[in-house]
């Protein structure tokens, strides 16, 4: 049986002509400045969502209970099927032939875009959920903007995404409740979750040239203006958990310039081993 | 050389009509609404299908099912295209689709439910004691709870009836 395109790799031609007839929008060999920060901003968007799969996917076998193992599994699921649609786009702007899997599998930490917070250590069950949550409350309101992007190809992933991720909220904001208000061992495990990533969340609207210059030609939201909605959401979901947010100190950056905590490296050794050691394999 | 008839795009939905979903077999991938669109380009037939959740592993194999069916009713020049927008939503389940989720065991969605970011109103509803009212497929009880918010799939809410005490899926709106 002859064998069909991979639809999962977009249509480039197709995409391209579409993303031209639309006003406004970032065309391949258009202001290189535009589309060089056009793919920083894609391969951010790939990489949270890369690296936090790969992280929740981890607790395949181990949770502590199987409901929660499967939750976990399909959340990172949906996190790899949003990865494949960021990077794919990032692969096709960026305009060199690099596919979703060549850039997840063959750039070194300091090419990853993704904030600190992903890449933080799975910990127990709590600190995996906080900072879930932590994410989901950001992810979500990043998607409502993205559905308005200039650019009809962010609009249509950030539209697909949305769905699944208003999911992930409603799951990780009702169990930070419960165990948070729970017994007074799980609420001290989700207090010190809470304490240990709270520093992680600054950079979450921690805007550089690239951001601002997506914002501009409207591909992408300004950060700041996402934060109201998500302290809003934090501190809803805090209050009814009985946990109490660290006030303001010093916050962690880096990631989004691919200057990452030594946790990274240990990822990608476990995720990018077989393309590293057999170039090219399929199965 | 003449060339042979096209069939009818009508004559494609049908044969579509008859390929099982491989995750859910009871129901068809047009019962399911992932087929978007059927059209002739010049002698090239091709059919735009939607993936259901963007990690869905069944996509593939989804692909693999058109082509192969399509390719047994003697189609030769094939082209699969994937359209994201609008995204896939439970509504666009056929009422046969239902019913045959609900014969199979599996509770239809119930629409108009599904996650929309108004975070609060409905955590409480999670947290507390009024659920969503799903119905036990086995015995059509409302006394049903939910298990877990996932599945043995993307598509699927685990839940348990207080009546009957079998566990059951729940198809979760999106």
């Amino acid at each position: 049986m002859p064998s069909l395109p991979d639809m999962t790799t977009p249509n480039v031609e197709a995409l391209a002509a579409r993303a031209a007839a639309a006003q406004g929008t970032a065309r391949p060999g258009d202001a290189p400045e535009l589309q060089a920060a056009f793919f920083e901003f894609l391969t951010r968007m790939g990489d949270n969502t890369l690296v936090l799969g790969h992280r929740v996917s981890e607790w395949c076998g181990h949770s502590p209970v199987l409901e929660e193992d499967i939750a976990l599994a399909n959340t990172a699921l949906d996190l790899i099927g949003q990865t494949q649609l960021w990077l794919g786009l990032a692969g096709e702007i960026e305009g060199k032939g690099r596919s979703a899997d060549n850039l997840a599998y063959l750039r070194d930490a300091a090419q990853f875009r993704n904030v600190l917070l992903v890449e933080r250590p799975n910990g127990d069950f709590g600190n995996t959920l906080m900072r879930q949550f932590l994410f989901d409350a950001w992810h979500l309101e990043m998607l409502k903007a993205l559905e308005k992007s200039t650019d009809p190809r962010v609009a249509e992933i950030a539209a697909k995404a949305v769905k699944e991720v208003a999911y992930h909220l409603e799951r990780s904001a009702d169990l930070v409740i419960r165990l948070g208000d729970g017994t007074e061992e799980s609420h001290t495990r989700m207090q010190n979750a809470l304490d240990d990533q709270w520093a992680y969340t600054g950079e979450l609207f921690l805007a550089d040239e690239a951001d601002r210059a997506v914002a501009a030609a409207g591909i992408a939201p300004d950060l700041q203006a996402l934060k109201a909605g998500w302290d809003a959401v934090v501190a809803d979901v805090l209050e009814q958990a009985t946990l109490k947010a660290p006030t303001a100190g010093y916050m962690h950056k880096g990631g989004k310039r691919g200057v990452h905590t030594e946790h990274l490296g240990f990822i990608l050794a476990d995720m990018q081993f077989l393309q590293r050691a057999y170039p090219g394999a399929t199965w | 050389m003449s060339t042979p008839t096209l069939p009818s795009t009508e004559q494609v939905w049908r044969w579509l009509s008859e390929v099982p979903d491989p995750e859910i077999p009871v129901i068809s991938l047009t019962d399911l609404g992932i087929i978007r669109d059927v059209a002739w380009d010049g002698e090239t037939l091709v059919v735009t299908v939607t993936p259901t959740y963007s990690g869905c592993p069944a996509t593939s194999i989804i692909n693999l099912d058109i082509e192969k069916a399509l390719r047994d009713h003697g189609i030769e020049k094939l082209r699969l295209e994937r359209r994201l927008s609008p995204p896939w939503t439970t509504d666009w389940i056929s009422d046969e689709g239902r019913e045959k989720l609900r014969a199979y065991g599996i509770a239809p969605p119930v629409d108009g439910t599904a996650a929309d970011g108004r975070l609060m109103g409905r955590v409480n509803r999670l947290a507390g004691t009024s659920n969503l009212v799903i119905t036990c497929p086995h015995c059509g009880s409302t006394h049903t709870e939910k298990v877990s918010q996932f599945g043995s799939t993307p598509c699927k809410a685990s839940y348990r009836c207080k009546d009957c005490l079998e566990p059951f899926d729940y198809f979760k709106c999106i």
